[in-house]
């Protein structure tokens, strides 16, 4: 413990000091004295002659002790019944109400981060519940959509058949009719020309047979 | 101009108890003044047992903390019991100087009779103390642990002797200091008296030196009425250290 030995040396140092000091400073006051004692100061005069140091006159020892027991007792009593345990109650008091805000602080903080636990939880379960919504009406979204295109495509495509069809048709049905009007023109051109009467069948022999001709 | 003279014992009321002169005088009159200033300390001090201290109250509470410090650290945690014996003795030492550092009072510190039987109660409490704790196996205080049995001769008659000289250091020790340094004041003072009286307007300007010295001193002083307090207390605790532990 080098605190305590630094402790020592003070002692030891101040108790040197002050007895040196002391030696002193009584040899200057000796001379003082002995110059002022000339002056009027009979009365004190008178008893400092007996001794010099008023500390070393044996007559004031017994009321200095008596005084000084009577104090220091009256002093110890009342400090250690009544002044002392008032102090330390009210320091322990203190310190037991900052040791009881201290906790009822810590147990408050833990409340709160428990609550900051759950709102921090709800929130998280909100945000995935929300986003598992947005994505399951955008695959709804994107299945209807399908549904719609693949049935207009449906749609489109028998439109388009159906339109082939009625053009192939009328085709065929044009085609019939250029047939027998062209039998006939044929025939009539003939008769008129060549005079010659070819007659229904024959021409449209001839007419099927050029059409033949021409479409491949 | 004499500068013992602020130590001259003046009795205020004559008693005489069994043959024995234990008139009031004016050294028993600040011994009361510091005991009721103390008390009062505490007591007011302490009355409004506030939660947050005001100025009276945080005094009284550094003084109980300082000296239960002390006791816990030089004396250990065994001498909790003696606290309020080292408080009264610091408080009343320190008291005694502060009341000294006031014009016109008595320092009853600076007288031996004084400090004496205070120390001497000190070594009366530390041994009845150790004796009680440990029975006769405190004599094993005089002979050190380790030391060669051949030197027993010579170490146990100075143990003995350095442990009978502890009041007596301890008290020489606070009364030497709280005289030397009235009596300094007191000179000094004088210096500035005498200049003053000796050499007129030169003198005047001339004593301004020893006042300027003795302002220091004062200073000084209450450093001293403090570090001697502190001093006297913490011996006590190592000594009731030493009751205790026996080394």
């Amino acid at each position: 413990m080098p605190n305590l030995l630094a402790k020592r040396r003070l002692v030891r140092w101040s108790g040197a000091a002050g007895a040196s000091l002391a030696t002193l400073t009584v040899l200057a006051g000796n001379v003082l004295a002995a110059t002022a004692e000339h002056a009027p100061d009979a009365a004190h005069g008178g008893e400092h002659a007996a001794g010099g140091l008023p500390q070393l006159n044996p007559a004031t020892f017994p009321t200095q002790i008596f005084w000084l027991a009577l104090t220091f007792i009256t002093l110890y009593y009342l400090l250690s019944k009544k002044a002392l345990p008032r102090v330390a109650e009210v320091l322990e008091e203190r310190q037991e109400r900052i040791s009881r805000d201290l906790s009822k602080a810590a147990s408050l903080k833990e409340e709160a981060e428990a609550a900051m636990a759950q709102v921090d939880q709800s929130l998280a379960g909100a945000r995935s519940e929300a986003q598992a919504l947005i994505a399951q009406v955008a695959a709804e979204i994107d299945a209807n959509n399908h549904a719609r295109q693949a049935q207009l495509n449906a749609e489109n495509a028998e439109r388009l058949r159906s339109a082939e069809a009625n053009i192939a048709a009328a085709k065929e049905q044009a085609i019939a009719n250029v047939r027998s009007i062209s039998a006939d023109i044929a025939r009539d051109v003939a008769g008129r020309l060549a005079g010659l009467n070819v007659d229904a069948a024959q021409a449209d022999a001839a007419v099927a047979a050029v059409i033949e001709e021409r479409r491949s | 101009m004499d500068p013992l003279h602020q130590f001259q014992i003046n009795p205020i009321l004559q008693i005489v108890i069994a043959g024995y002169d234990v008139s009031f005088t004016n050294s028993a009159f600040f011994m009361v003044v510091a005991v009721a200033l103390i008390y009062a300390l505490l007591v007011f001090g302490m009355s409004g047992r506030a939660l947050v201290p005001g100025r009276l109250q945080s005094l009284a509470e550094i003084f109980y903390e300082f000296v239960a410090n002390m006791v816990r650290d030089n004396a250990g945690h065994d001498a909790r019991p003696y606290f309020p014996f080292v408080f009264a003795i610091f408080m009343f030492v320190l008291f005694g100087n502060l009341v000294g550092m006031i014009p016109f009072t008595f320092t009853f510190t600076s007288h031996i009779i004084v400090t004496f039987t205070l120390a001497a109660t000190v070594f009366v409490f530390v041994t009845v103390l150790a004796l009680m704790k440990h029975g006769l196996h405190f004599f094993s205080f005089f002979m050190p642990h380790g030391a060669p049995v051949a030197l027993a001769p010579i170490l146990i008659p100075i143990e003995v002797i350095s442990y009978l000289m502890r009041p007596v250091s301890l008290s020489i020790r606070l009364f030497a200091n709280m005289m030397a340094g009235h009596t300094m004041l007191k000179v000094f003072a004088g210096f500035t008296v005498m200049m003053i009286s000796g050499l007129g307007a030169v003198g005047f300007l001339a004593g301004l030196v020893p006042l300027a010295i003795n302002i220091a001193l004062t200073g000084f002083e209450f450093l001293v009425a403090f570090l001697q307090a502190y001093v006297f207390s913490i011996l006590t605790c190592l000594y009731i250290r030493d009751a205790l532990e026996l080394h």
